[in-house]
């Protein structure tokens, strides 16, 4: 049946797509990754028809209550109900993860295709990517964050310019390498103009890894947000995120684990799932690769 | 050679340079006035001038910028502006604890790290491949903290066999200081044997499929000292690099692990800086980590002479 339909298709589909398609069958790992990731953000959009109450509601009276058929993960210390914190947390680690992703490859993407093809600026650029790279990303964003009052917009920022200089060089090492290509060539010996051959030659090839790199930052920047919120430096304590709620388990975690270890869990499960996601499109877009990793 | 290791000096002299401008621009680039955010919403008009005198905030860029750098170039990190101590004080008090966790764990992870991935390629394909390599993407997507938590709460709470948290100094009581940094290694050390272990796989896999790999085999050496002797040695460029590569993740883990274990360091001196916005430490800390994240780096470059001498530059 499968192979019918494939060969049904119009011979024009694209062998990156086919590649793709290939990959995922052999890949039920990525599959696995995208259904969990597509669950959560169920979840997450819907979360206010899943069983959930107004998760800063404080109920003093029902406070520290163990998990139960009531309260499915239990209460925290103001007797919140700790699942609707969850499931309302579900959102802002993918908000972040995905915004950071967007953010942080579109900017790479334009700061390295610059830099890739032209020298002078290239020195200048590079020097400052090394010196951003120097700094360990956590602690850039921690010091972003001090100096910046906490909101979940600066947090994406602060992530941002910490994930930023890789994509930078990922974009830039592509574009070196592409522009050696005989098309490239051929498109300034034709007279193309700058802007043209870096829109219309280099960046088209440059969409498949930035696509795998997309997803990594996506999965490294939800882990930042949440170490960020747990060290007391990113988003603001009213607003819950899986970080949020596991900084204010913290202290409590000898008698109430279920408060650091429910929201740990959804983390751990995303980022896994995302970073399954990543390496099924990297064995499909890279088949070489695919081999070795 | 040594024109090579003056270059690679040079090159690391310009970097810190670049980080130091950037450490000490931010205070400039954020947008509002960070004198303000730095002395909190309870502060009144006499602190944030206080604060913003005290950074020298209203003094011009460039003037205040090669003031801060003379300052750190005779080892003055500035003063805290919570407690007033000189900023070199306080982290040097703190160093201690973090050394000895990030010192360990990356021991411990190196010692796992390579032997796994070794056995990884040299069967791969097997069970055992297979474990090594979703253990490793298991690794990447588990949070430090999360897994800190984890072993607390099995081998801590449940079992009673480790401390849950503390420190305590090498010099007073040497195994009660490992018993004690034991399962913040393992927590710290997972994301880093992770990293190492695939990337060892993979570049004993390329070697591996060389022709004098087949050679050795051929001439009837022992399979382990063809994986050794020949192979892990050729591999061995990729492997440093990570492991270079990878003390970013260990540096910022290591904030993280100190919070949860309670642990001294300097992790736990930045958050408290965090917390009373205590930005001189952060700048102090920051730079301190990076420089040793950029010799660690240069001393790791400096190592491809040993692993491929076919490398003279």
């Amino acid at each position: 049946m499968a192979t019918l339909a494939l060969e049904g298709q119009p011979a024009s589909e694209s062998p990156t797509w086919r590649r793709f398609r290939e990959a995922f069958r052999r890949h039920p790992t990525a599959i696995a990754g995208a259904v969990v990731l597509l669950a959560m953000a169920g979840m997450a959009a819907f979360a206010p028809w899943l069983g959930t109450v107004d998760p800063e509601s404080v109920a003093p009276a029902l406070r520290l209550k163990h998990p139960s058929a009531e309260f499915w993960f239990g209460t925290d210390m103001l007797g919140r109900d700790v699942y609707s914190r969850v499931l309302y947390g579900a959102r802002v680690s993918l908000t972040i993860g995905i915004a950071v992703a967007i953010a942080s490859t579109a900017l790479g993407l334009a700061i390295g295709l610059v830099t890739g093809y032209l020298r002078w600026l290239d020195a200048v650029i590079m020097r400052i990517m090394d010196g951003l790279m120097s700094i360990p990303p956590v602690l850039l964003a921690i010091a972003l964050m001090a100096l910046t009052k906490a909101s979940m917009q600066n947090v994406i920022i602060a992530i941002t310019v910490a994930e930023m200089p890789r994509v930078v060089r990922l974009v830039r090492s592509l574009v070196l390498t592409l522009r050696e290509e005989p098309y490239v060539e051929a498109a300034i010996a034709a007279g193309t103009t700058l802007p043209r051959i870096l829109l219309r030659h280099i960046l088209p090839n440059t969409m498949a890894p930035l696509l795998v790199q997309a997803t990594y930052v996506c999965a490294s920047a939800m882990i930042t947000e949440a170490i960020l919120s747990f060290i007391g430096a990113g988003t603001p304590p009213n607003i819950p995120s899986w970080g949020n709620i596991m900084a204010e388990g913290r202290s409590l975690f000898q008698i109430a684990g279920y408060l650091v270890i429910f929201p740990g869990i959804c983390l751990s499960l995303t980022v896994l799932s995302v970073n399954l996601l990543g390496d099924g499109m990297r064995d499909a877009l890279d088949p070489r690769l695919a081999r070795r990793m | 050679m040594l024109a090579y290791v003056i270059r690679r000096l040079f090159s690391t002299i310009i970097v810190m340079a670049v980080v130091a401008l950037v450490v000490f621009s931010l205070l400039y680039f954020t947008p509002g006035d960070p004198a303000a955010i730095l002395a909190g919403d309870a502060a009144t008009d006499d602190d944030i001038r206080r604060i913003r005198e005290k950074l020298g905030l209203n003094e011009p860029f460039f003037v205040r910028f090669g003031g801060w750098v003379w300052a750190l170039l005779h080892g003055d990190l500035g003063t805290s502006i919570f407690t007033n101590l000189p900023v070199t004080h306080l982290i040097g008090q703190r160093v201690e604890p973090t050394a000895s966790l990030t010192l360990l764990t990356l021991v411990l992870a190196v010692a796992v790290a390579v032997p796994l991935g070794v056995v990884a390629a040299a069967r791969a394909g097997s069970w055992l491949d297979r474990a090594v390599m979703a253990f490793s993407v298991l690794g990447f997507s588990v949070p430090v903290f999360v897994l800190a938590y984890i072993l607390i709460l099995v081998f801590s709470i449940d079992l009673e066999w480790l401390p849950v948290q503390g420190y305590r100094s090498i010099h007073e009581d040497f195994w009660d200081w490992l018993r004690h940094l034991i399962l913040p290694s393992i927590a710290l050390g997972t994301v880093y044997i992770a990293l190492i272990a695939r990337i060892t796989r993979a570049s004993m896999l390329d070697v591996l499929a060389q022709d004098y790999i087949r050679t050795a085999q051929a001439k009837g050496l022992a399979p382990p000292a063809v994986l050794i002797g020949h192979a892990l040695k050729n591999a061995g460029v990729p492997i440093v690099t990570i492991i270079g590569i990878g003390i970013a993740l260990l540096i910022g883990g290591a904030v993280v692990t100190e919070t949860v274990f309670a642990i001294p360091g300097i992790g736990r001196l930045t958050v408290d800086a965090i917390l009373r916005r205590d930005y001189p430490i952060i700048q102090g800390v920051i730079l301190i980590f990076s420089a040793a994240y950029v010799l660690v780096n240069l001393l790791v470059d400096l190592s491809y002479m040993f692993f491929d001498p076919r490398i003279r530059y």
